[in-house]
This record gives C-alpha cells, sequence and structure tokens, in this order.
C-alpha cells in the first residue's frame, strides 16, 4: 500500500486507517460526525497527498489544457484556479479536476487519486499534437487542505504571505515554516480554507500536519478523514467522480453546465455537448432528501413511477444538516424541486423529494 | 463495566438474560468499529427469529451493518428511543443503547455464545491480524 509523507502522523493520532484506491489513509480520527462539524465551525486538517498533480508545460500548453478541458483556461489569468472536467469524446467525464495557471506557458492540474495514470495517460494521448510537456509530479507533492471558518487565522501563523490578499480560488507562491508552497484558497469542503502543496521529505510533511493540529487546537480544529471529506462535500453538493460523475454521463447532464464553455473552439466531445444543449437533457444529476425514514447509499435503486430508474449516486445522514441526502440521475420531467420519487432501501420503499443543492451554504 | 452476566456473539453482539427474556444489544468493540451510529432500523414487536437470523440493522456514516437475532424468539419490546437518538448506541452500548428484546424460546442456545472473556480473546485475535 501506498504511504503519503503524512502517514507517521495518523498513525500518532491514531486514526482509523483504511486502504483507499491503494493508498493508507484515515477515514476517520475521533468519529465523522465531530469532524464533520468542526470543518463547518471552527477548522479541520485534511492529508489528501493521495490527489494527483500534472504540469503542462510549453507554447501550447494552453492550446492542450483547452482541448482536454470543458471549461475556458483562456479566461485564467496566473495565479487563478478554476474547476472543470477532462472530457471523453462524447463529452462525458474521464476525471473532474482544478486547473491552475501559472504562467501563460505552464498549467498545473490536479486530479482525483483513483484516476491518476488514466488520466496522464490520457492527456498524453490526446495532447500528442501539441508542443507541451506534460509531466507526472503527483510523487513529489505532499498536499495538506486546511479547511473551516477559522482556516485563515491558523494558516497565517505559519506564513508571512498575506493570506487574506488571495481570493477564493486563487493561488500564490509562498513559504510555510520556511518551505516553499503553492498556498491556493480552495477546497472540498463547502467551507473557507486553504489547500498547500509541498515538497519535502516525511518528517517535515509529518511535522507540519501535526504542528497545525497543535497550534489550531484553540481555534478548534481537528484531525479529520476520508469519512468527513466525503460528507462535507456531499453536504456541500459537490460530485464525486466515480459516483456522481463518470464516463457515461455528459457535463450537461451532470448538472455542470456552468464549467462548459461551448463557444471557446474546437475540444473533445464539443459537437455532442453543442447538440446536447441544444435539444436539451433527458436526464439530470439532482439532489434529494428522504421524507421516511432510512438512509440511501451508493448503489441503491430509484424508481420513478413505479419503474427502476437509476441508483443512488451519492448518499447520506448529513451531520450537519442532520438529514438523509444524496444525489441521483432522474428523467428531466422529474427534476423540478419539489418533485417526488421512490428509493429502494434494502428490504423497503422510501419516498425522496428533489430539493435545491447545495444542500448547505456557508454563510459569506 | 461488569459485563459477567453478558454473553457474546461473534457478530459482537450481546445478551443479557433477565428471566426468560434476552435483552440483546451490540459491543463497544462494534459501536467504535461502526463509527458514529446514525439511524437504527428495529424489528418489529411480535415478530419471531430464528438464532443468526438477521432482524435489524444499524447504519453508521460510511456503513450499514445487518443485526442478528443471537438467540431465537420472539420479539417482546424495541428500544424506540434509538429512533430519534440512535447515537446512545455509541455512548452507552452495554446499557440505555440496548437494541431489542427476545423471548427466549430455546434457552440452550445461551450455551453456544461466548463469556466476557472468551469474547474478549476473541477481539483481540480479530485486531492482532
Amino acid at each position: 500500500m501506498k504511504k503519503t509523507k503524512v502517514n507517521k502522523a495518523h498513525y500518532a493520532l491514531k486514526g482509523k486507517m483504511v486502504e483507499f484506491v491503494g493508498w493508507d489513509l484515515p477515514v476517520q480520527y475521533a468519529g465523522i460526525n465531530e469532524e464533520h462539524n468542526a470543518v463547518r465551525t471552527t477548522g479541520g486538517i485534511f492529508d489528501v497527498s493521495h490527489m494527483g498533480e500534472i504540469r503542462f508545460k510549453g507554447p501550447q500548453a494552453l492550446d492542450a489544457v483547452q482541448y482536454i478541458t470543458s471549461n475556458n483556461a483562456a479566461k485564467l489569468k496566473p495565479g487563478k484556479i478554476h474547476y472543470t472536467a477532462l472530457l471523453t469524446g462524447k463529452g462525458c467525464f474521464v476525471d473532474d479536476l482544478l486547473v491552475y495557471m501559472i504562467n501563460e506557458n505552464e498549467y498545473f492540474l490536479v486530479v482525483n487519486a483513483a484516476n491518476i495514470d488514466k488520466d496522464f495517460n490520457y492527456m498524453k494521448e490526446k495532447s500528442g499534437h501539441f508542443n507541451v510537456e506534460i509531466t507526472n509530479e503527483s510523487d513529489d507533492y505532499t498536499q495538506i487542505a486546511i479547511q473551516g471558518p477559522n482556516a485563515e487565522k491558523l494558516l497565517s501563523q505559519f506564513t508571512d504571505t498575506d493570506l487574506s490578499a488571495i481570493a477564493y480560488y486563487n493561488f500564490t507562491y509562498g513559504k510555510v515554516n520556511g518551505i516553499d508552497h503553492i498556498i491556493s484558497r480552495t477546497g472540498y469542503t463547502g467551507e473557507d480554507g486553504f489547500e498547500i502543496y509541498f515538497k519535502s521529505d516525511e518528517e517535515i510533511a509529518s511535522g507540519l500536519f501535526l504542528e497545525l493540529l497543535e497550534k489550531g487546537k484553540k481555534y478548534g480544529f481537528v484531525p479529520t478523514g476520508l469519512g468527513a471529506r466525503d460528507t462535507l462535500r456531499l453536504e456541500a453538493g459537490m460530485a464525486l467522480y466515480g459516483n456522481d460523475i463518470d464516463d457515461s454521463h455528459t457535463v450537461l447532464e451532470a448538472n455542470l453546465g456552468w464549467i462548459l464553455k461551448l463557444k471557446k473552439g474546437e475540444f473533445l466531445g464539443r459537437d455532442i455537448l453543442l447538440k446536447q444543449k441544444e435539444e436539451g437533457v433527458k436526464r439530470k444529476l439532482v439532489g434529494f432528501e428522504i421524507l421516511d425514514r432510512g438512509i440511501a447509499r451508493h448503489g441503491y435503486p430509484v424508481y420513478v413511477e413505479g419503474k427502476e430508474y437509476s441508483i443512488v449516486t451519492s448518499g447520506t445522514m448529513a451531520p450537519f444538516l442532520k438529514k438523509a441526502i444524496g444525489m441521483t440521475y432522474l428523467p428531466i420531467e422529474k427534476c423540478e424541486i419539489g418533485s417526488e420519487f421512490q428509493i429502494g432501501i434494502r428490504n423497503k420503499t422510501v419516498t425522496a423529494r428533489v430539493v435545491e443543492t447545495p444542500f448547505y451554504k456557508r454563510n459569506k | 463495566m461488569d459485563l459477567k452476566d453478558f454473553k457474546f456473539t461473534k457478530e459482537h453482539e450481546w445478551v443479557k438474560v433477565e428471566g426468560d427474556i434476552a435483552v440483546v444489544g451490540i459491543t463497544d468493540y462494534a459501536q467504535k468499529e461502526l463509527g458514529d451510529v446514525v439511524y437504527v432500523e428495529l424489528p418489529e414487536v411480535g415478530s419471531t427469529y430464528e438464532k443468526d437470523e438477521a432482524c435489524s440493522n444499524i447504519e453508521s456514516v460510511k456503513a450499514v451493518s445487518d443485526i442478528y437475532a443471537p438467540v431465537s424468539g420472539e420479539v417482546t419490546e424495541v428500544n424506540e428511543e434509538l429512533e430519534d437518538n440512535p447515537e446512545i448506541v455509541n455512548k452507552d452500548p452495554y446499557g440505555k443503547g440496548w437494541l431489542f428484546k427476545l423471548k427466549l424460546e430455546k434457552p440452550d442456545e445461551l450455551e453456544e455464545l461466548m463469556s466476557a472473556d472468551a469474547y474478549d480473546e476473541y477481539v483481540q485475535g480479530i485486531t492482532k491480524e
């Protein structure tokens, strides 16, 4: 099993370790509910070093990024980040990712851990005709996410960089504890926060993780694991690759039209997406709440007018909202807010209602 | 906690006999392994189960676990408080977090269950792996 450079700290903190796509990572420390609610109210520290980092460098770096992803990277400026989709030829997802613009010849792409090799090979294959060098730097970087309302307060004690000057979905280079970092105001929790990327040995990486927690104690920071990461992102209405988005649903069907820029020029799947946009999608990803007792989980059957239509793509008992929530694909005529459908939970059927997403929205 | 009156199953449930009634719950090890319990589905009063038959389930944030009848019998009472406060299972698994009561149908089955010491050893065997 692969170990992040923070691995030692997880054992020191008595994290409950599990295998996650080949990595030895903590699913929880004190408990998912407690960790989840700490991030909503004060803060949490995640080791997300399993995420992948792929660099595009060269005179046609932008052209390559534009060709394989859905969002318009030409609109980025150095220091800006956007969320986008790595596209199949049919306008579906190979992965979802963040694109960091370093300069006009260099972009830094952050991808899902499960997809690093697949994405890297796909990117090279599809960008072969561009003058760009694509390197997989995933093993070089440790990534720590500092999330929650007190994130800036805590991280500012470790750096001279003016964090208040970094807007949401922006990044800068700076030193944290004297070591070079990419400091990015991003996250996968629905809260304010930072994701910091750096290259170091295990001692420094584990040491920084523990020091963040030590100094963060007085601000209510706790170590947070994969369990809370999943419930936080779902409550915030964020899709998870492999659950809610995949290579059989298009960007439009996934209700992510805002990351699809059809007028930016030629790109993978454009014709199909353009046609789908004109004709309208036949199904769409929606958020739901369960009205009866019960919790829907990934894979449970979804019934529309008595017929099995799809599956629950994500589902949980939301720890902050204290409601059973989830996401699924529904036929377009059943997607309006308030529309009801059924979910099979083992031996019974419960009623669920389409609700607005995100389920949870922070006060800004 | 003195568990000498408790009997245990390999499925990490406990049984405490009070007359001809078996009170059933999950062990401290089970609640820790499950993590935060967010939903308990209890069997219906009056239904009967054979030993080892799945009769209800407990959900934590991440997982669903079946609960098996540790002995055969008819459900006489369920802990309705868990419907609104499932976290009691985490807080007091051997006390207020009991799940349901069965009227013992075959008291001999109790002899197949483990004592507290035997269960301790069983758990140690699992955690060593």
